[in-house]
């Protein structure tokens, strides 16, 4: 069941740095959201609060709530393990596992939280890898390893890897950036399907690709969230002049 | 999810066994160094760190020779392991790609791992067999065929550290290689190299096995190379295994005057590789 | 064109003193096969599987030594494997980073201590300790098992894997710890987000990839255990019999070469020699294996298939 991804009042410290200033964001169930703004100010740090991807690096500190549906994960009580089940994350550079096959990749999260047995296995498997667009391509070759693919294949993979857990939430962090535009776009196809079931939260420093395919957008500067809206709003009538900069190229 | 907290606690249980292998690894040193102390010091006074050894049964004997043979032998193999070694490493550093340069490196390698003994062998082979004759020159020409792949190899390392940057602005200026090796590169790298000796010169402070097989051992002062000399690694084994209990405790002694010199020499040198890396800001 | 002054002369200078450690390399293995000679012409192959070592007759087989090494090499490589890798997982990925320096500084001291020394501490600390302690144990209570019986000297086959096991963690650990820091962020990363502990990570990703290097770590100690001459003759016991049980003095290749050596002549030292070009064979042979699977984790890592800008 896709959840709303609410962030209040965030800040996210790196040492004696602060990356984001106290920002709120709210991320409908079953729609697109796009993060855009310039290089560095925050929108992937904002990315991975919410999967709290930073509790692994020491002099990370993090203030503020973040909402998944009612609950606060940010607090000390949130089974992490569960949470990163229920929020998965695609990396900007794809990142199978090398050491194993295509199949036993998408397999790795479900043999990781115990969900399925053979044969059960198989079958979430191929249910994974073909709502991913994936499985007429790999199914002859599910034992070669996951890193035998081309890179928009290899994104897939890791996005048929996230399905197999059944998660609410999608983080994708600039998911196109290191792949050809036939590759983007059908990464982009897969990410409409997506956002029928899940949330989708995504950063991406391509404003077309925003343009395309979210439904709300964010625009950060400097760790603030200066501008939310729907895409419609903010690509033709953008109400903050910082916005309209960034979003004609004077800036960034 | 009852199946997550039987995830993390045998997570817990294994980091724990891992920390306690490690705290083990750890505890064996401590007891050795402990022990190496205990049993060391008691040797420990002027008269033993300066006489001849005596007669069992009679006092006062000490490892002067054994200071000084080691002293000597060790000083002469750094000559010349340093200046062969570094000349290689040197060639190294200019010709990286060429296949002279891989081949050697392969062969520094696999030098590194041959075991001491065999050293020993092939010099003993050369050197002493035809003669007849233990050497001191023969133990230093040993030690110095250990040093040697150590410093080839641990030179180029440093010797790499001097930015491309630096290298190009040089040759900008006309310089030859030689003029950059010798008035760029070397000067800039000499904190590195000067590392890379001190370590190596650890590594044949203790080498017992080739001393052993080349230069023997004496109870008398080293008065020329070509005589057998004393040393200290293989004062400890010869005094350890004798039966006598007050050699044993002079090979204590002397085991403990060894491990300080050359763990002295490794927290030097990796305290100057922490300050060096710190001012190159990494 | 004319090249300055010393330019061409320079390079060769310094081609040179490669050259000659290459001649170097190659002259050990000669030489210790020149003198090896008179006893590869007396005994031939045979000489690898005979079981008579007796200075007296003047008959030298290495069956015994081969198997003193091989077994205590073994057995430290079981005992120092698991320790070792364990404690690079601590020190790697579990210790805090304030205990990590010091704790890995530690562990390479532990490399600096010579052989000798060891040596010392095994035979007035350990030999002793095991004579009373798990050598009486063992005697007392599973004698009757082949592997261990045999009165509890203390010196002897346990005594010297103890010892060898203790020499070889310390490289162990410092390289596999190298290995498994090689383990690129994005796949611990990928692994973390799908739900994973920290355990799970290393388990199930960085251990996996890890393997190969691992082996050749492995190796590395296992090529420092077979040489070691020193050490192991101080407390293994040095009767040049087969061992039969964890309590039977032994002898290994190397502590029968420092034993025997001073007093040898003639066909003795060159048996002596003999054995020592067979060392050398063998830890020749292993480094290259060791090193090998070392580089080929490195080149996999950099390596990772499939064009990132690639086709669909």
């Amino acid at each position: 069941m896709a959840q709303e991804v609410s962030i209040e009042g965030l800040s996210v410290w790196f040492g004696k740095h602060q990356v984001l200033k106290n920002v709120f964001l709210s991320a409908p169930a079953k729609e697109v959201t796009a993060l855009i703004g310039p290089s560095g100010c925050g929108k992937t740090t904002m990315l991975r609060s919410i999967n709290r991807l930073h509790d692994l690096y020491s002099g990370a500190r993090v203030s503020g709530k973040i909402r998944i549906g009612a609950e606060n994960v940010l607090d000390g009580e949130t089974d992490l393990v569960e949470l990163r089940r229920r929020v998965s994350m695609i990396f900007q550079k794809p990142n199978p596992f090398p050491h194993l096959s295509v199949f036993d990749n998408v397999a790795m999260g479900l043999r990781l939280h115990g969900l399925a047995r053979s044969p059960l296995l198989e079958n979430r498997v191929e249910a994974c890898l073909r709502k991913a667009a994936l499985w007429d391509e790999v199914k002859d070759r599910l034992d070669m390893p996951g890193t035998s693919l081309s890179g928009g294949q290899q994104q897939r993979l890791c996005i048929a890897r996230a399905l197999a857990v059944e998660p609410e939430v999608f983080l994708m962090d600039e998911p196109c950036a290191s792949l050809d535009p036939i590759s983007t776009l059908r990464i982009e196809e897969l990410i409409e399907d997506l956002s029928q079931e899940f949330t989708v939260v995504i950063v991406t420093h391509n404003m077309q690709q925003a343009a395309r395919i979210s439904q709300n957008v964010a625009f950060i500067l400097l760790g603030e969230v200066i501008e939310t809206g729907s895409a419609s709003e903010i690509f033709s009538r953008a109400k903050d002049p910082r916005t309209e900069a960034y979003l004609t190229g004077r800036m960034g | 999810m009852a199946n997550n907290k039987r995830r993390k606690v045998t997570g817990f249980i294994n980091e724990a066994a891992c920390l306690i292998f490690a705290a083990l690894a750890m505890l064996v040193l401590f007891l050795i160094l402990y022990y190496i102390f205990q049993r060391g010091i008691g040797a420990i006074n002027l008269t033993f760190l300066t006489s001849l050894p005596t007669p069992v049964g009679i006092p006062g004997g000490g490892i002067g020779n054994a200071l000084i043979g080691s002293g000597i032998m060790v000083g002469l193999a750094t000559l010349l392991a340093t200046s062969i070694g570094i000349t290689a490493g040197i060639f190294l550093d200019q010709n990286p790609q060429s296949r002279l340069a891989t081949i050697t490196r392969s062969a520094c390698r696999v030098l590194t791992g041959v075991p001491s003994l065999i050293k020993g062998l092939f010099i003993f082979t050369i050197l002493v067999l035809p003669t007849g004759d233990y050497s001191a020159l023969a133990g230093a020409i040993a030690l110095s065929v250990v040093m040697i792949p150590f410093i080839t190899l641990s030179s180029e390392e440093m010797l790499r550290t001097v930015s491309v940057t630096w290298r190009e602005a040089s040759y900008a200026l006309g310089a030859t290689k030689k003029q950059t090796v010798m008035m760029l590169i070397l000067p800039t790298a000499a904190g590195g190299l000067s590392v890379a000796i001190m370590l190596a010169v650890a590594l044949a402070a203790g080498q017992s096995a080739p001393v052993l097989l080349t230069a023997l051992t004496s109870q008398f002062w080293l008065e020329n190379l070509m005589q057998p000399t004393a040393s200290l690694p293989v004062l400890v084994y010869t005094y350890g295994i004798s039966p006598f209990s007050d050699w044993q405790q002079q090979a204590w002694g002397a085991a403990l005057v060894l491990v300080v010199i050359i763990l002295a020499l490794n927290v030097i040198s990796q305290l100057s590789i922490a300050i060096m890396n710190r001012r190159r800001g990494i | 064109m004319h090249k300055p002054n010393g330019e061409g002369f320079f390079t060769y200078f310094t081609a040179a003193a490669a050259v000659l450690i290459l001649a170097l390399t190659g002259s050990i293995f000669l030489v210790v096969l020149w003198g090896a000679r008179p006893a590869i012409e007396a005994f031939g192959l045979g000489f690898l599987f005979a079981a008579v070592w007796d200075p007296v007759r003047d008959l030298y087989g290495a069956v015994p030594v081969i198997v003193g090494t091989i077994v205590t090499s073994i057995l430290a490589i079981v005992i120092a494997v698991p320790l070792g890798v364990a404690a690079a997982i601590f020190l790697g990925e579990l210790a805090p980073s304030w205990i990590k320096k010091p704790a890995s500084f530690t562990v390479e001291l532990l490399a600096a201590i010579p052989s000798v020394v060891y040596g010392l501490w095994g035979l007035f600390v350990l030999v002793p300790w095991i004579r009373t302690g798990p050598g009486q144990f063992l005697e007392s209570h599973l004698g009757f098992l082949p592997f261990f019986q045999g009165p509890s000297l203390g010196v002897g086959v346990l005594a010297a894997s103890l010892v060898l096991a203790m020499m070889i963690l310390p490289t162990i650990t410092a390289i596999s710890r190298e290995i498994m820091r090689a383990v690129p962020v994005e796949l611990r990363e990928a692994v973390f987000a799908l739900g994973s502990t920290r355990w799970e990570m290393i388990v199930k990703v960085v251990l996996p990839i890890s393997k190969v290097g691992i082996m050749g770590a492995t190796l590395l100690g296992l090529g420092r255990a077979l040489g070691e001459a020193m050490a192991v003759t101080m407390v293994i016991g040095n009767a040049n019999l087969i061992p039969v049980s964890l309590l039977s003095p032994a002898q290994t290749v190397a502590s029968l070469i420092v034993n025997e050596f001073p007093e040898a002549f003639d066909l003795q030292l060159s048996a002596l020699l003999l054995l020592g070009l067979t060392l050398f064979t063998i830890t020749f042979l292993v480094n290259v294996a060791a090193v090998w699977l070392v580089n080929r984790t490195s080149y996999r890592l950099k390596n990772q298939g499939g064009a990132v800008n690639g086709k669909q």
